[in-house]
């Protein structure tokens, strides 16, 4: 899974549209997500950036009045054809919330199992050499290793969504999508998890959404401007930030509007 | 790249679709059969003279059951009478009144009359109306069981009602100089007035087919009461009394008796449904 | 300006009338506790004074001889409640399941409307429908199938005569699935979205989310949910009366006839005579409110504790 990464576009998205109801979130975007590396999507609220994240992964399905038009391919598979089930996708791209989640029923180890369990896999071993990578790549093991067995609910919210990281890292997705995780979170936790997506973009790929801009322009590689659900500009980090093709887009961020 | 146990976890999705639907199924077909079993028997036995005939004696056929259905009504008025004020002014209370602490005991109480069994309460007014002046089956005891029932329903429902509309509302009014209780009257229960109709309308239906307190209290008449301090008949207590008898005759009317009050129910309660239909469209 | 002094004046006694007006309608709700209370106590005191504690244990009621013990009762109060809730449980909560995950949205509101319509219907109806039409045919079919193949176990052993204990579990089964769906779904609609989306994220199966972010989450508001079935079944009478065969006894197979306090309390009451027999029915109205009341708090303590105001625990 994390071998199919070479410079490459991990994602490559045609004339994506998302419509609810009669309202068009996303319009006609096309762009295409870089392997290993991280790809950030910034805008002013309502532009349907959060829209395009979850299309990725199909949990816009999830809402009844959903419908989308065009295509994602993710390494090459398209994941709207018509013998794809949402599920399947779901397990090859991971997301991480903008609120933790972590199961308040199950204790560390188990939310952070949960999905290799779903996929069949019951050996002791694996699951816990599987929860201490996953705990590690989320830079949360050393505070946890002896603690395991606690319930997930008594961890700080920071731990919490490193925990929510480790537990979608553990089925070794693709795509790791994270929808402003660090919104919700103090200065301190923030910048672990901005460091904690530096060291991932070694392994993953990964999109994040974000409204802060400093965050932006601090972790990650590409980054795409949405205004008003449109693509109004796309390219390396550092371009977009010092030299924006595009005046909405210079708007943006000088912080002239949003 | 599909997981090894792909197709079994499909499968055990599909499989609790099924047991799942099929227990809601399951849970619906009382009513249908109730309903069809009612209408069966029932059906042909509903004529003129069964709401115009009081009841024959043991024996013989025919004769019906006006005493029965108007009892009932005469009993959900008196019912009314005591629940609607009482109820609708305690639910005021607790809307638009009272501290928090004060407030969560009358719940508190109100909750646990509602869980009073409904034999309980018919013992309760037995020994405070009727054992004290007998012979004391009555009317009026019927009705006051009954209203006294509907209480701690209404206060609970109207207080919801009120909650529903808008703090601003009331703000409004009273930046207007309008006295606090003109507010509530005025403004607030006029604009919940469709809600707490609807409750006093469910708790009456509830009310309607209780057996148990009537028993002890109005305790049923082949006849007619002439005054509210006579027994009187109701439909629910006919129905039981015809229901566990050996005479076919009396058990036919059972039925119609029993289908004649299942559609009063079932009337008030889709009415009341239909009446505040924009309300449910948004709980799904 | 006059104008005004008036107006304050007359709304200030209009207020206090009025919030004082409406507080003693409030308080009914105490008056009416203290009744039920006073009532029931002066009632059964008599038999109380009599029997003592034994009451609760001995297990002869014999009117003739003046001599009454509540334990058949009781008995069969337990039993029958505890066949209703076995039967309705697990068909209550899948319901509830169905209805707020996994059922397509054109047909919940149907069904819940169903469902409520099924609550609606009048104990005595139920009871008569039981009488004529179900319980001829548990003699009829299911209960010769049951004795064929679980006959050897005590519980399904021997004849029935059409009225008993199953038969009144099973009734009462009927009635006491509508609230324990009702308040299961309010439940379950009240487990955050974010928790199931979490679920879903990791590629998970709609049942299997149900399973890992609903169920375990929920499993208190459903164990309340459950209790308040428990409470509407301990209290219910007329449809028991009717298809439970009131005979007070204790025998181990459920074909046989049983009492209930309810049941018997109905049956009874009106053809008591004597005071100590009356005192008696009063003593066994006593249990029944003792002993719902401690269920009815102890499911609302539960549904309290789990969820914030959005959840009502009554129907």
């Amino acid at each position: 899974m994390a071998d199919n990464q070479n410079n490459s576009a991990a994602l490559t998205v045609k004339n994506l549209s998302v419509y609810f109801g009669k309202n068009e979130a996303v319009k006609n975007v096309s762009l295409d997500i870089a392997a290993r590396a991280v790809t950030a999507i910034i805008g002013p609220s309502g532009c349907g950036k959060s829209t395009f994240l979850r299309a990725i992964n199909r949990m816009h399905e999830l809402n009844p009045d959903a419908r989308m038009e065009g295509e994602i391919k993710l390494f090459g598979d398209d994941i709207y054809s018509k013998n794809v089930q949402p599920v399947v996708v779901r397990r090859r791209v991971g997301m991480v919330f903008q609120k933790s989640n972590p199961f308040p029923t199950m204790s560390i180890n188990e939310n952070v199992t949960v999905g290799l369990r779903l996929n069949g896999i019951r050996d002791k071993k694996i699951l816990s050499e599987r929860t201490e990578q996953s705990l590690r790549m989320a830079a949360l093991w050393d505070e946890v290793k002896d603690r395991l067995s606690a319930p997930a609910i008594s961890l700080s919210g920071g731990q919490q969504q490193r925990l929510c990281i480790a537990r979608a890292l553990a089925v070794q997705p693709e795509v790791l999508l994270m929808d402003e995780p660090a919104s919700a979170l103090d200065p301190l936790a923030t910048s672990k998890i901005e460091d904690l997506i530096l060291t991932l973009k070694k392994d993953y790929t990964i999109v994040i959404v974000t409204h802060n801009m400093q965050q932006a322009a601090r972790a990650s590689d590409f980054t795409a401007f949405f205004y008003m659900g449109e693509l109004v500009e796309f390219g390396p980090t550092t371009k977009i930030f010092t030299s924006p093709a595009n005046k909405r887009t210079e708007d943006y961020v000088t912080g002239r509007f949003g | 790249m599909t997981a090894p146990n792909h197709n079994w976890r499909q499968f055990k999705d599909v499989l609790m679709r099924v047991i799942t639907f099929a227990c809601a199924i399951l849970v619906v077909t009382p009513l249908v059969l109730v309903f069809y079993h009612l209408l069966k028997e029932g059906f042909t036995s509903i004529n003129w003279a069964f709401f115009t005939q009081l009841p024959k004696p043991v024996g013989e056929i025919g004769g019906g059951m006006a005493n029965a259905i108007a009892g009932t009504f005469i009993l959900l008025g008196e019912a009314a009478l005591i629940g609607v004020p009482i109820g609708v002014l305690g639910g005021v209370y607790l809307s638009e009144y009272g501290g928090s602490k004060l407030n969560w005991w009358i719940r508190f109480a109100a909750d646990i009359l509602n869980g009073v069994p409904s034999i309980t309460w018919g013992i309760v007014v037995y020994g405070l109306l009727v054992a004290p002046h007998l012979p004391g089956f009555s009317a009026l005891a019927g009705g006051v069981v009954l209203g006294l029932m509907m209480i701690p329903l209404v206060m609970r429902t109207t207080e919801e009602v009120l909650q529903l509309v808008p703090a601003g509302y009331r703000e409004a009014s009273l930046a207007l100089g309008i006295a606090k209780w003109r507010t509530i009257v005025q403004i607030v229960i006029r604009t919940a007035l469709k809600g707490i109709v609807t409750g006093v309308l469910l708790a009456l239906a509830r009310v309607a087919g209780e057996t148990a307190p009537l028993m002890f209290t109005a305790f049923g008449n082949l006849g007619w009461a002439r005054k509210l301090t006579e027994p009187i008949a109701a439909l629910p207590l006919q129905i039981f009394e015809y229901a566990k008898s050996p005479y076919d005759d009396w058990r036919r009317q059972a039925w119609a008796g029993a289908l004649v009050l299942l559609l009063l129910v079932l009337a008030i309660n889709i009415g009341v449904r239909f009446l505040t239909r924009d309300r449910f469209k948004a709980k799904i | 300006m006059a104008t005004t002094k008036m107006t304050t004046a007359t709304g200030q006694f209009g207020d206090r009338a009025f919030k004082w007006l409406t507080l003693a309608m409030a308080f009914a709700v105490f008056v009416l506790i203290a009744l039920i209370g006073y009532e029931l106590a002066s009632g059964s005191h008599l038999a109380m004074q009599k029997f003592g504690w034994r009451f609760l244990i001995s297990s002869d009621w014999d009117p003739v001889n003046d001599i009454y013990g509540a334990l058949p009762v009781i008995f069969g109060t337990v039993v029958s409640s505890l066949i209703a809730l076995i039967i309705a449980v697990p068909i209550s909560v899948a319901t509830a399941v169905y209805l707020t995950e996994l059922a397509p949205l054109w047909l919940r509101q149907p069904l819940i409307m169903f469902i409520e319509l099924l609550a609606a219907i009048p104990s005595v109806i139920l009871g008569f429908w039981g009488l004529s039409v179900m319980v001829p045919w548990l003699h009829a079919h299911l209960f010769p199938a049951m004795r064929g193949t679980l006959g050897f176990l005590p519980l399904f052993k021997g004849p029935d005569y059409g009225p008993c204990i199953l038969a009144a579990g099973m009734i009462l089964a009927i009635m006491i699935v509508p609230i324990i769906t009702s308040v299961s779904r309010e439940i379950l609609r009240s487990v955050p979205g974010l928790q199931r989306e979490a679920a879903y994220a990791l590629g998970a199966t709609r049942w299997e989310v149900t399973r890992i972010a609903v169920l375990s989450y929920a499993k208190k508001g459903i164990f309340g949910a459950v209790i308040l079935g428990l409470g509407r079944a301990l209290g219910e009478t007329m449809a028991v009366t009717l298809v439970i065969g009131n005979i007070a006894q204790i025998v181990p197979s459920l074909f046989s006839p049983g009492a209930t306090l309810a049941s018997t309390i109905a049956n009874e009451f009106t053809e008591a005579t004597g005071d100590l027999y009356y005192s008696a029915l009063f003593e066994l109205g006593l249990v029944l409110l003792g002993v719902t009341l401690v269920v009815n708090i102890f499911a609302q303590l539960l549904l309290k504790t789990f969820a914030g105001p959005s959840v009502k625990p009554q129907n």
